[in-house]
């Protein structure tokens, strides 16, 4: 079977059908469950946990000892278990269906690397323990150092940053301390203005000016404008391959060797390895450091927006720069954790720690099961099909929206369009919200920001041919809609548990935590 | 593969359809010299779930978990029992495969759990309002700091010496690069915080005063007139809470007039995990929340009229305001929130008060009896939770020593503050519910033994 091109728009009835039906009392519709807030349904006399009596003892609180209520609302066993499970119920999420969400990488999340990261010996132990006490979980660690070293071609790798801005910032202090060792003190950070945000938040954050570099037509660094703008006050030049508009930076080697002809480093970011990885090494493109957000190439999950995890690959002129504690392996095949008390003459030039522990160890113990299961044949596979899936998508759905670079040769793992050809008054907006009540989470909206309107689909590579067929239909129908300026289409979300959401009111009249009901002014 | 649904099939459809010979011809724009044409060196092909869990489960045997053997250990970590069912709901895919509440219409389950999250923090640690919370208590800590200089525009920060050395070791690697002055003394075998030290030093150019609570030896103290100090001179009392725990029984610093207060939140919910991932909690005063970093839920109104939760004030944050953020982070730890709010909704107040009193009377009992060791000190008498042993010998060479006889005892103060080589004999001893008479008899022993 191939690909359907004609699409079939839904029917409209559908959506009026649904508001014609009557209200129910409780606002519950059958299984969708409306809940309340714990605080609206708890006590503070409530609890779900049953304990021991503590000993009688004389306290030693002294004057400190609380005295008043916290406010904190209990609830028993099974009304916490229901309340969370009906909460769950209005979640969306990648075990429901494609999660298109181009640059965040949404991809199947294996149960065996839950499974592994439950085994006691990985989460019920202690980040001082003695070291003898813990040599599997370092093992882990530096077992999954070698692979993430091994795949990006660097030297070396910090393994602490806690999420992927996080090794951002790793990779931006290496760069900083290295050019302190060597007496040059430089100001200025390059960000391509298709960059995450979080580029040049970082490099502010490290006290760098941030200047941007152009983008040219067909969506890649305009390698002749960097070159201009290089010289001995810029420290580093950021740079996302593939790009944030699903490109490959055909000019990566270039660039790379015209910032170290400038003694300036180069930083990846490392969003959309999952593009690549088995088929492109980044140490081989010329890159002194990249970050690499397990929960995107090496699929821990998300949790409704984290934790993450963003190990920092290193080149050899950044290594010996890395933050604290980092693991060795000596040569009696014992593994040292090495940290402030132990860190010797080894590495003399650590820019020191940048969280309390050693990392997210739950998360490496997930991606080194990731790793392990798919193996050398199987990570190569997972680029393959990722750039497969995008570019099916592209082509499915070139003739219905515009897709600003689909000129330009094929895409990697994301496809970008742009809400160009819309009827007047629809955006991508009313597309996202349409494909809410076809039953698929949006893709990114308004990102990449050198695109109008720009809609990024990433498909990834777990998704079937049957799944990637049906959200094609959606989105043929939808940009059909849009066209002929559909305005039901405004309206959508209909089927959501909620219609469009009022974030104007959100921000204007911030409402951040729960307060009791002014009962008083309610009688009135 | 059991990941990968695509057959050969549906591959060949789809590069016909795309109008590719191969997949190489996808890869056309990576320069030849980049890219690899065999497989990774040295990485086996793929392997069977059997084969992964038991290549997993040898290096996990190689460990000694906290349930085998009697566990001390604190420092900022701590060991409580968490409830099956909060592991149970964490996995729920529609939780644990759900990313940022970017589209909030279908993520209201999510958002509805940060809301109820930033209450229950904000309750806790005293204060008006709490984020959705930050990687963890380290880092929140140093985002606190960050805070302050942006309220004050001043930037010198006083470190308490009671705060974990680790804390301060990562204020002192971002200040290195923020240009803020950190004054921080590593602290003494001394029964005595250091409040009174800490008031002196404050002058017209601290931003504010970072004062950890309980403290790393264990010690508590009231923050009151620290505060009062500060804010007479402008300045702002930041308070950091590692072990949430003991606000069931000791009084919040935000009722203490702390301006923010940050925490590790690991100790509720989330579990030891070797350090990571942690969840820092991160709340302040109303005045003070546009300059808060990281995410925030807020509630808001649907088109129907009907309650519903969205991000909110996001103009603060990178993806608007790019380099002009009040940070770069663009995540939260969303999962371990979901964890301590689950595990304090089953607990409530009710069952945190019970909690903490146990805590506090299994700790008491256990430093009565280990003050009893021939050549054991007791440092502090007031406590909640943990408290500093001095011995009379390196308490690292002891920490191992214990190790070897099965006993996880504590953390050394020599590891802590491997500069400070006077307090190398202070040994900081954590006892939560999990510890039994027994454990404590057990460890009693064993250090009688090793310090004889």
């Amino acid at each position: 079977m191939t690909m359907l091109k004609e699409g079939r728009p839904t029917a409209p009835q559908a959506i009026n059908e649904a508001d014609s039906f009557p209200a129910t009392a409780t606002g519950n519709r059958a299984l969708m469950l409306e809940e309340a807030l714990i605080f609206e349904i708890g006590s503070c006399h409530t609890t779900g946990v049953d304990f021991a009596d503590a000993p009688k003892v004389a306290g030693r609180l002294g004057s400190l000892a609380r005295a008043d209520s916290i406010g904190l609302p209990g609830l028993s066993e099974q009304e916490t278990v229901r309340h969370y499970t009906r909460l769950s119920r209005q979640n969306y999420a990648i075990d429901l269906g494609l999660f298109p969400l181009g640059s965040c990488t949404m991809k199947h999340n294996p149960r065996l690397n839950e499974k592994v990261a439950r085994m006691p010996g990985f989460a019920d132990i202690h980040p001082l323990q003695p070291q003898s006490t813990v040599q599997g979980a370092l093992g882990v660690i530096n077992e999954l150092a070698f692979w993430l070293i091994d795949l990006t071609g660097m030297y070396g790798v910090a393994m602490t940053p806690k999420a992927g801005a996080h090794g951002e910032l790793c990779g931006l202090l290496c760069i900083r301390a290295a050019l302190e060792a060597r007496g040059d003190a430089r100001s200025v950070v390059l960000v391509p203005e298709s960059a995450h945000g979080t580029n040049p938040a970082t490099a502010a954050f490290c006290g760098y000016k941030v200047e941007d570099i152009p983008a040219t037509p067909d969506g890649r660094v305009d390698l002749e404008a960097l070159k201009a703008r290089l010289g001995p006050d810029v420290a580093a030049v950021m740079i996302t391959n593939p790009n944030t508009c699903g490109l490959f930076e055909r000019d990566m080697k270039k660039i790379s060797d015209a910032v170290h002809a400038a003694g300036a480093f180069v930083y990846c970011d490392g969003a959309n390895f999952n593009a690549i990885v088995g088929r492109v090494r980044p140490g081989d493109l010329g890159v002194d450091a990249m970050h690499i957000n397990l929960h995107k190439t090496f699929s821990t999950p998300h949790g409704g927006g984290g934790p993450g995890s963003g190990p920092v690959v290193l080149s050899e002129a950044l290594a010996p720069f890395g933050p604290l504690p980092y693991t060795a392996r000596m040569a009696d095949g014992t593994i040292h954790l090495i940290e402030e008390d132990n860190v010797g003459e080894e590495m003399p030039n650590s820019f020191g720690r940048m969280s309390a522990f050693h990392g997210q160890m739950g998360m490496f113990t997930r991606a080194l099961t990731y790793i392990l299961s798919h193996g050398a044949d199987g990570l190569r596979q997972v680029a393959e099909d990722a750039v497969l899936n995008a570019n099916y998508i592209l082509r499915s759905l070139d003739d219905v929206l515009d897709a600003p670079f689909g000129h330009s040769g094929p895409c990697m793992h994301e496809a970008l369009f742009s809400d160009k050809g819309l009827a007047e008054g629809f955006t991508t907006l009313d597309i996202a919200k349409g494909l809410i009540d076809e039953g698929f989470h949006p893709m990114t909206m308004y990102f990449p920001l050198v695109v109008h309107g720009a809609m990024l689909v990433e498909p990834t590579e777990t998704e079937s041919k049957t799944a990637l067929d049906q959200f094609i239909l959606a989105l043929r129908s939808l940009a059909g809609r849009a066209k002929a300026g559909d305005e039901a289409l405004k309206g959508a979300p209909y089927f959501a548990p909620r219609r469009r959401l009022d974030e104007t009111l959100a921000a204007r009249k911030p409402v951040l935590a729960w307060t009791e009901p002014d009962l008083a002014a309610a009688a009135e | 593969m059991r990941y990968l649904p695509l057959t050969d099939t549906d591959r060949q459809e789809m590069l016909s359809v795309i109008g590719a010979s191969s997949v190489d011809d996808l890869f056309v724009d990576v320069p030849a010299e980049a890219r690899l044409s065999g497989t990774i060196a040295g990485l086996p092909d793929h392997a069977s779930e059997l084969a992964v869990e038991r290549h997993m489960a040898a290096l996990a045997r190689k460990n000694l978990s906290a349930g085998e053997a009697p566990f001390f250990l604190g420092a900022g970590a701590y060991k409580h029992h968490v409830p099956a069912s909060v592991d149970h709901l964490i996995q729920r895919g529609e939780f644990l495969t759900a990313y940022t509440p970017y589209q909030p219409e279908i993520a209201q389950g999510t958002l509805q759990v940060l809301f109820e999250f930033q209450s229950q923090v904000a309750r806790l640690l005293g204060c008006d309002v709490a984020n959705a919370s930050m990687y963890d208590g380290s880092t929140a800590c140093w985002e606190a700091i960050g805070m302050a200089r942006r309220i004050t525009k001043r930037g010198k920060a006083i470190l308490s010496s009671g705060l974990h050395p680790h804390y301060v070791s990562v204020a002192k690697t971002m200040a290195k690069f923020t240009g803020d002055a950190l004054v921080h003394e590593a602290p003494t075998l001394d029964a005595a915080t250091d409040i009174d030290a800490l008031i002196a030093g404050i002058d017209k150019d601290t931003s504010c005063v970072v004062v950890q609570y309980p403290d790393i030896l264990g010690r508590i103290a009231d923050l009151t007139p620290l505060a009062e100090a500060a804010h007479a001179a402008g300045a702002l009392l930041v308070a950091v809470v590692t072990e949430p725990v003991a606000l069931g029984a000791i009084k919040a610093p935000g009722d203490m007039g702390a301006d923010i207060v940050v925490g590790e939140g690991q100790s509720i919910g989330v579990g030891l995990q070797f350090g990571g991932p942690y969840l820092g909690l991160f709340a302040c005063k109303q005045k003070y929340v546009r300059q808060m970093p990281g995410r925030l839920c807020g509630e808001t109104v649907d088109a129907a009229g009907k309650r519903g939760f969205v991000l909110t004030l996001s103009t603060r944050e990178q993806h608007i305001r790019r380099e002009k953020a009040t940070s770069n982070i663009c995540t939260n730890s969303g999962l371990c929130a979901l964890a301590f709010s689950i595990h304090m909704t089953l607990l409530g107040e009710k069952g945190l008060r019970e909690l903490a009193a146990l805590n506090h009377g299994f700790a008491v009992q256990a430093a009565d009896r280990l003050a009893k060791v021939p050549g054991v000190t007791l440092l502090n008498d007031s406590f909640f939770n943990e408290f500093t042993l001095i011995l009379t010998k390196d308490a690292r060479d002891v920490v191992r020593n214990l190790a070897d006889r099965g006993v996880l005892g504590g953390v050394s103060l020599g590891r802590l503050f491997p500069d400070a080589p006077a307090i190398g004999h202070g040994l900081v001893v954590a006892v939560t519910e999990t510890v039994t008479p027994e454990d404590i008899e057990t460890f009693a022993k064993a250090l009688e033994e090793e310090l004889a």
